[in-house]
């Protein structure tokens, strides 16, 4: 996934147009904007508007039902026209609202911005304060201010501004905190940047956003505060009117005349129901998370949309075969073929490696297989998977269900995200047993134990009752691989399980893998973009690029003599410990986007074999020894250089 | 390369936590440095080497400025380098400049290229627009960028080029030192080699001194004159890299090597799951490798041994009572 | 853990002693004079004195504080001039009816919040989901004093299914049923707006857990998508939920102001509206303190609760 979104060519600008743009695609948000507009636009123009004086009395034609001659809303207690002042009041409303708002953003944001960014003292000084204020009940503060200040709609206004302040603060001195621990930060330090600066220049413009998110989604209810603190008599004060004030005092007539007191009430929610749907709009548009559809839910199992059911012969001895895979991801209109048709089979015992960079759709193939490759965006859409001789992209979930971590089980990168934080080590365990055997819960406790035992874990019936967190880096990955082990996998796919540990851990988080995989005749499909890594494990290998095998065979062979020039490139590139003075050969250029794939060899950009036939027509991948294949057409032969 | 010191850093040590309650009670404290003496002489690469909390990337804040020694002295040039920053960091960013790991985070969003990199050339050189101008092509030159990226924000660049931005930041204000934080880690392994090949180009290009942090072994054997290796906060073993490279004497340099995976490398040293980093908030009275040590004995566990050197080998030194011989 | 809840307890105690001098120092700020407040324009200036002795409000800031503090831990909140009985029977008889009031609203709205943030969750992007949505975006949006009248005028002036404000019937009744009769009304307007942010928040959590990795590492478990989703992800979520939970009650203690207004509830909401127009600032001081107080008390039991749940807090 995030390899993917990684490759989005460069050279496109983001410009303002764009949000606009976006927001406008928000149906509701538009209907937001549409109302909210027409509100403004109408208190703005109330004194160009032929409407009565909103404060002329008229006991004669008081209490007049909406809808009648002269009085299109009606008129209230005392014969005002309730159009009018209905008017006049969202105009006070939204003035009192929108002002309170700049006040709690202003103060709120600035104590946020300073006590994320000095950290330490003043953090704790200013936040304390903070807190001290949120002690309050809400409502109970702004009535405690009004109860010193006495009632009054500005009055109203400085005790709406001041309770939301510390709501303000803590939303920007979380993102504050945040953006100040990051990198850039020091670096304009060291570019010889004051305090001041990096506050307001580098700091500040990376939380905007977040303030003016938060002012969005305020700027709504501070006006229904302000509302109810003059519908309770505290805020405006007459003759003035606010449509809280037209409310309260509609309310004392409620039961004869209602239609005082309903359109006030409706006027308010209007204003603030399309102000909320437009704030929900700016959000959307602004919170970078929300944008690349990061909150979209992934479902339990990849979709398989494929075209056509392969018939597949099973490759003898193989326990699990792929053939022809294609995984794609539909995102905003582009489609990324992550994964381009890709063959590969696993044997008992045998350790398989696929090697590639970031973006090579090494991972994807591996998550593919049993289903892992989050939908939406993922979709398989071509191949087939055999475990045996059951098609697993043709399988029902709840049989996907029952072979993941029983037949098929998984080892991801980092130990520490992938096991549950609020769960203990054992629960984990006995979870992943009893998802597949039927024991009972000290039944599977033991043998929790046992899978401890067996991975080299200290002390395995106490390591049961350790969170993740209270385990090092290496012992959470041995956990991980005793949950793999847990149902007497054929199989294990694993994503990069050693990416993430120290040189020393890694050698014996893999020299355990390898020992068990023998013990146990498990197969291993290991993924990894270090050739060291795969010589330290692997029998045999693939070298992915671009969405493709380009190169597979046995690991020594691929070592000594590798075909494809990608390969070769791709060994020579790496230091080698022991040989200092070796020539680093760079591979010029970066790899092809998935979504713009080239008729041809995706290499040949990068190549220095490269003939014009390389980019007329796909190559195919061509077994030019037993167990050894390439997709080149113009192979490095052993012993020939290749430059 | 010359015998020149350019940085000291003498006996450092930096404390996380610690201090007192306002009761009066102890905090825990964690020692990330700890009694630390090394030098870096003018116009070579120091590689440090070392497992994650190994407190190399402290030792990296604490030569730049942006993390202060709570203990011990840092010298550049004759200079106290702490005290300095205390007062002024620009006067110490002027000579010596930081390359981050992360190249993308450690690039401002909202900024062009061309702002971040005008910052040192403002705030350090006080350049006039003409002069800034300049200096940017030569160093866009420098780092084989294209002029025209000048106006992109980071997001639109690959991690390799960001890094290559990261590292004209820091030869902007013309440093004498760069210390480079895990440059490479964050990169695609076909990425690496450019940006290692650009990094050595350069060095010999405007004579830089580097100190190269990583935890990468290949890559600090690769691109080091000397080599340090850290453990839990001190330097258990130091000397030219082909010596310590060659001839590991420190056991702990030993299991790294063995540890390290390597192309056609088949197994690697495995010791068992038992030794761990010491507690950091418990930590063991004498050697803090003593757990894993093969070559233990209770002397290790009583009194930490000192760096010292060997006979015919005074720039070879190692923190241990038995260290490996030759062979 | 018994070790974190006294920690927590004991850390409660600075923040209440910093509410009463935020309470002391706003009623000490009032413009005016109290003592011609309390007498009305009509006070001579003997009877205006001697208040003012009475009352101590001769004596230096920090003494008044003193004296004040010392007399709030004997229980002493001073007299109500307009109850003509003292402060703290008059604010813990009003204080149980907004608990029953708030604490029905925050049990509701904590239930349907939650069940709605989930569903919406699971469904995602489904007309189940679109609906709560929307229907959670109205909830948000609709001034509850008003809604509170909508609900008078259909459901007891047109319908006539429930009474129109009070807590208890005038004549018989007293009872429980009588109690929840009156109590159903209000108690919803109270939640709605609550609800609708827990929904939200919730449904937000949800998202987010849903695509953490160690969700991915359940279902390559083989675990069953309900024990993935209210297991998982539902602890997870909680974690996040729960200190809104805790923000909510704040808001639905604020919230009883106006509907207690509305139904005449005899809270203590309704109490301090009436007090702040009469000016009897004692009462305000010793409301308000004992509201502050109860939900300091409630944010740390939410507190609690987190760390219960999550173990990388302890």
């Amino acid at each position: 996934m995030a390899e993917v979104v990684a490759t989005q060519p460069a050279g496109r600008r983001s410009g303002r147009p764009d949000s606009l743009r976006l927001l406008l695609n928000n149906s509701l948000a538009t209907a937001g904007l549409i109302v909210f507009g027409l509100i403004v636009l109408v208190a703005l123009a109330a004194p160009l508007l032929p409407l009565p004086d909103p404060d002329m009395t008229e006991p004669a034609n008081r209490l007049i039902r909406p809808f009648e001659a002269g009085h299109l809303l009606g008129t209230d207690a005392l014969g005002r026209d309730i159009l009018s002042r209905l008017v006049w009041g969202t105009r006070v409303s939204l003035a009192v609202g929108l002002s309170a708002t700049l006040i709690a953003a202003f103060f709120g944001s600035l104590i946020g911005l300073v006590a994320g960014y000095a950290g330490g003292r003043v953090d704790t000084l200013l936040m304390r304060g903070i807190d001290m204020v949120m002690a309050f009940p809400y409502i109970l503060l702004a009535l405690a201010i009004v109860a010193v200040l006495g009632p009054g709609l500005l009055n109203a206004l400085y005790a709406i501004a001041v309770v939301n302040i510390p709501f303000f603060a803590r939303n920007i001195r979380g993102i504050s905190l945040g953006v100040s621990r990051r990198e850039f930060v020091d670096a304009a330090r060291l570019s010889g940047k004051s305090h001041t600066q990096i506050l307001f220049v580098e700091v500040l413009p990376n939380v905007l956003p977040v303030i003016i998110i938060t002012m969005s989604t305020t700027i709504g209810w501070m006006i229904l505060e302000t509302a109810g603190l003059s519908f309770l008599g505290l805020g405006a004060q007459p003759p003035q009117a606010d449509l809280g004030s037209m409310l309260g005092d509609g309310r004392k007539i409620l039961f004869t005349a209602p239609h005082v007191s309903i359109v006030p009430g409706l006027m308010i929610f209007a204003l603030v129901m399309s102000i909320n749907l437009l704030g929900d709009g700016v959000r959307d548009v602004l919170d970078p998370r929300l944008k690349s559809g990061a909150l979209t839910r992934p479902v339990a199992r990849t979709a398989v949309m494929r075209e056509k059911q392969p018939a597949a012969a099973a490759i003898e001895g193989a326990v699990l075969d792929v053939r022809g895979l294609r995984t794609e991801f539909h995102i905003g209109g582009e489609v990324y073929k992550a994964v381009g048709g890709v063959d590969l089979h696993v044997g008992r015992g045998e350790c398989l490696g696929i090697v590639g960079e970031s973006g090579s759709g090494k991972s994807v193939t591996a998550m593919s297989i049993m289903g892992l490759v989050p939908t939406p965006p993922g979709r398989i859409v071509g191949g087939a998977a055999m475990l045996g001789d059951e098609d697993l992209f043709a399988a029902s979930d709840e049989r996907i269900r029952q072979l993941r971590g029983a037949a098929v089980s998984h080892v991801f990168q980092d130990p520490l995200s992938t096991l549950h934080p609020l769960f203990t080590v054992g629960d984990q365990l006995v979870e992943a047993i009893q998802a597949h055997q039927p024991l009972s819960k000290s039944d599977a406790s033991a043998k929790a134990a046992d899978l401890l035992k067996m991975v080299r874990i200290p002390n395995p019936a106490e390591r049961l009752n350790a969170y993740p967190h209270e385990l090092s880096g290496g012992m959470r990955q041995r956990v991980c691989i005793a949950m793999a082990l847990a149902n007497d996998a054929q199989i294990i796919i694993a994503d990069e399980p050693t990416t993430a540990l120290d040189v020393t851990v890694q050698a014996q988080v893999l020299a355990l893998l390898d020992t068990l995989r023998r013990e146990r005749d498990t197969g291993i499909l290991f993924i990894t973009h270090d050739f060291g890594v795969v010589s330290a494990i692997c029998d045999r290998v693939a070298v992915m690029y671009a969405g493709k095998f380009v190169e597979t065979g046995s690991t020594d062979e691929i070592l000594s003599s590798p075909a494809h020039p990608y390969t070769a490139k791709l060994i020579d590139c790496v230091p080698v410990l022991g040989q200092p003075e070796r020539r680093l050969d760079a591979i010029a250029g970066r790899p092809p986007v998935v979504n713009r794939l080239p008729v041809g060899c995706a290499f040949a950009e990068r190549c220095p074999r490269v003939e014009a036939d390389c980019r007329a027509g796909p190559i195919p991948l061509m077994e030019f020894r037993p167990g050894r294949a390439a997709r080149c057409i113009h192979p490095l032969i052993a012993g020939e250089p290749y430059v | 390369m010359s015998e020149e010191t350019l940085l000291k850093v003498e006996r450092a040590e930096r404390v996380f936590g610690g201090g007192r309650t306002i009761f009066g009670r102890p905090k825990p404290g964690v020692h990330a440095v700890q009694d630390l003496s090394i030098e870096v002489r003018r116009g070579e690469t120091l590689g440090v080497v070392g497992e994650s909390g190994c407190g190399k990337s402290t030792l990296a804040r604490m030569i730049v400025g942006l993390d202060r020694p709570t203990g011990g002295r840092i010298l550049f040039e004759g200079r106290d380098l702490a005290a300095e920053a205390g007062k002024d960091l620009r006067r110490l960013s002027r000579d010596v400049q930081y390359v981050f790991q992360d190249p993308v985070a450690s690039l401002n969003p909202r900024k062009t290229v061309r702002t971040i990199l005008e910052a040192p050339l403002i705030h350090l050189l006080e350049l006039d627009r003409e002069a800034r101008s300049t200096r940017l092509s030569e160093l866009m030159d420098a780092v084989n960028l294209a002029p025209e990226f000048l106006d992109r924000y980071p997001h639109e660049f690959s991690g390799g080029q960001a890094q290559r931005i990261g590292i004209a930041r820091a030869l902007a204000a013309d440093p004498k030192l760069i210390v480079l934080d895990e440059p490479v880690s964050a990169l695609d392994v076909s990425i690496q080699a450019q940006v290692l090949n650009i990094l050595d180009g350069l060095k010999k290009r405007f004579g830089l001194t580097y100190v190269f942090i990583s935890h990468d072994l290949s890559v600090v054997e690769s691109v080091s004159d000397r080599v340090a290796v850290m453990y839990f906060g001190r330097v258990v073993e130091i000397g030219s890299s082909r010596a310590v490279f060659g001839r590991p004497r420190h056991p702990y340099t030993h299991l790294l090597l063995n540890s390290a995976p390597a192309p056609g490398r088949r197994s690697l040293a495995a010791e068992d799951a038992e030794t761990e980093l010491p507690d950091p908030y418990d930590p063991p009275p004498g050697c803090a490798f003593y757990a894993r040590c093969p070559r233990r004995t209770d002397t290790c566990n009583a009194v930490v041994p000192a760096l010292e050197g060997f006979a015919g080998e005074e720039a070879h030194q190692a923190a241990c009572f038995h260290p490996h011989g030759d062979r | 853990m018994t070790a974190y809840i006294a920690k927590r307890l004991l850390a409660a105690i600075p923040v209440i002693f910093g509410l009463t001098i935020i309470v002391f120092l706003i009623m000490a700020m009032i413009p005016g004079d109290p003592a011609t407040a309390i007498l009305g324009s009509y006070a001579t200036p003997e009877n205006v004195e001697k208040l003012n002795r009475d009352l101590g409000l001769d004596k230096p800031l920090l003494q008044q504080y003193v004296i004040w503090l010392t007399n709030l831990t004997h229980g002493d909140f001073g007299r109500s001039y307009t109850m003509n009985r003292p402060v703290l029977d008059e604010v813990l008889e009003r204080f149980s009816a907004t608990l029953i009031l708030a604490g029905t609203s925050l049990v509701l709205c904590s239930i349907v919040g939650l069940l709605a943030g989930i569903v919406s969750a699971v469904r995602q992007f489904s007309w189940v989901d679109k609906s709560i949505t929307f229907v959670v975006l109205i909830g948000i949006s609709v001034p509850s004093f008003w809604l509170g009248l909508l609900l008078i005028l259909v459901f007891a002036v047109n319908l006539q299914w429930f009474p129109a404000s009070g807590m208890y019937a005038i004549y018989g009744g007293g009872d429980l049923p009588d109690l929840l009769h009156h109590l159903f009304l209000p108690a919803l307007t109270l939640a709605v707006v609550a609800t609708g942010v827990i929904a939200r928040l919730t449904r937000t959590a949800m998202l987010e857990v849903l695509r953490q990795d160690y969700i991915r590492t359940a279902r390559a478990k083989g675990v069953t998508e309900n024990r993935v989703i209210y297991r998982h992800a539902f602890k997870s979520a909680l974690v996040t939920v729960i200190p809104v939970i805790g923000i909510q009650a704040g808001f639905v203690l604020g919230g009883a102001v106006y509907i207690e207004t509305v139904f005449q509830w005899p809270g203590i909401g309704s109490m301090l509206v009436k007090a702040i127009s009469t000016r009897d600032l004692l009462l305000v001081q010793g409301g308000v303190l004992v509201v502050a107080t109860a939900y300091v008390l409630f944010n740390l039991a939410a507190d609690v609760a987190q760390t219960l749940l999550d173990p990388r807090l302890r």
